[in-house]
């Protein structure tokens, strides 16, 4: 298990989901990524988007001018 | 040993494309959704920009994935994106919408991953007659040949008036279940969504691409002509979705925000382009596009100080922060609204 960080500051949605996507397709079943967005759309559509995939989600909410949503990967994107 | 079917669904977030993965979803055929970020969507995104917004602030087609129960993948197609939009083979509709190029463009890029996932065929939720550029029937072969899907695109909301694709042939699906739309009325589409139990869905009164948008149009053709070239990058077309555009002179443009998201989003430039904002009075982030002379610059910080709470003052005070990182401060008059001319405003 391993633990990742990626920056999707100023991204509009979707493109946070979009980096998300490419960083999970990436990783190992059990690896967390912690997502910094700005766009408030990201509370929304990662969490959507771990749902449709059968992610886990470990956290989202708002940390000063960021949004950090923490995810979990399971099992792999496809 | 029975095969399951899989097929690929082109999910804008609309109704169209959420019945039809429906329909082949309801015979027993495992779909999975794609979902193209061009750069131009509507979908999801200047909604996120504003402070306030009726809207539901949600992707709707992540919404359509989760209510049908499939997965979604959201696709960055932007950069390969620019060869349909600067040279579209079929011409524009009415404004810089290359909707038959587009479609063609999309089924291409389903198709490409139907293959690479070895997937059977692909849906999408084209109806017959709905749009005047790409849904008509002399386009729809168009779209299945450019496109290398040929009859392995199954369009089920109008099915019936088409020839038997791959996936009806080879009885992957009952072509008994599928329908024969055809023109722009919606009853038939609403009527679907009743019998299914579907009952939330987004139908975007001005389509999901700002192409099709006669001032998103505007201000593009404007970028094209002044920059005498027509390209252009991700950047450049986010910014037109945001703020008030004005170009007062041929070498400069203003993009001055309307309320404090889109100052924050506008923020994310300011390495970019020269950006003045009000220090004395609250008021909009404005970026400079184009030559910061000192003319330019003070013309600029007059029509900031207009946009601003500081408009009826006799002066205002504002930073100006260039591209290079150099800041000064000018104090200035706000321009009356009688020499904000309106063509100006693109």
């Amino acid at each position: 298990m391993s633990q990742h960080r990626l920056d999707a500051r100023y991204l509009l949605c979707p493109l946070p989901v979009i980096r998300t996507q490419q960083m999970v397709d990436e990783l190992a079943h059990g690896d967390i990524v912690e997502v910094i967005c700005t766009d408030p759309g990201a509370l929304n559509d990662i969490p959507a988007w771990c749902r449709v995939h059968g992610h886990e989600l470990l956290s989202a909410g708002s940390s000063g001018e960021d949004i950090v949503v923490t995810v979990k990967v399971v099992g792999t994107t496809r | 040993m029975e095969v399951y079917r899989k097929a690929v669904a082109l999910v804008s977030g609309g109704l169209d494309s959420m019945l039809a993965a429906k329909i082949v979803q309801n015979q027993g055929v495992h779909v999975e959704g794609l979902n193209f970020f061009t750069g131009f969507c509507v979908e999801g995104h200047t909604h996120a920009i504003r402070t306030s917004t009726d809207r539901p602030n949600r992707n709707n087609a992540l919404w359509v994935a989760e209510q049908l129960g499939i997965k979604l993948h959201i696709i960055d197609v932007i950069d390969e994106y620019k060869k349909v939009v600067i040279n579209p083979k079929h011409g524009y509709g009415a404004h810089l919408n290359p909707c038959l190029d587009c479609k063609s463009f999309m089924v291409g890029k389903a198709r490409e991953w139907m293959e690479h996932h070895e997937f059977d065929f692909i849906i999408t939720g084209e109806v017959l007659g709905q749009r005047p550029k790409s849904q008509r029937r002399e386009t729809f072969p168009v779209v299945a040949r450019e496109s290398g899907a040929y009859d392995r695109l199954l369009r089920p909301l109008s099915a019936k008036l088409q020839a038997p694709s791959l996936p009806e042939r080879e009885g992957w699906i009952d072509r008994d279940a599928l329908f024969g739309f055809n023109g722009r009325s919606r009853k038939p589409q609403i009527a679907l969504a009743q019998r299914f139990g579907l009952n939330d869905y987004s139908q975007p009164a001005g389509g999901c691409c700002f192409l099709t948008d006669a001032s998103y149009s505007g201000k593009l053709r404007d970028l094209w002509e002044y920059r005498g070239t027509k390209q252009y990058d991700f950047d450049d077309i986010m910014l037109l979705k945001v703020g008030r555009h004005l170009r007062p002179r041929p070498n400069m443009k203003l993009i001055i925000a309307r309320d404090a998201g889109e100052s924050q989003f506008l923020r994310g430039y300011r390495r970019r382009f020269t950006h003045l904002f009000s220090v004395s009075h609250s008021g909009p982030l404005v970026l400079l596009d184009g030559v910061d002379c000192d003319d330019n610059t003070r013309l600029a910080a007059r029509l900031t100080a207009r946009f601003g709470q500081g408009r009826d003052a006799a002066s205002v005070r504002l930073d100006v922060v260039y591209s290079d990182g150099e800041q000064r401060q000018l104090n200035v008059r706000p321009l009356p609204a009688e020499q904000v001319l309106k063509d100006w405003y693109l």
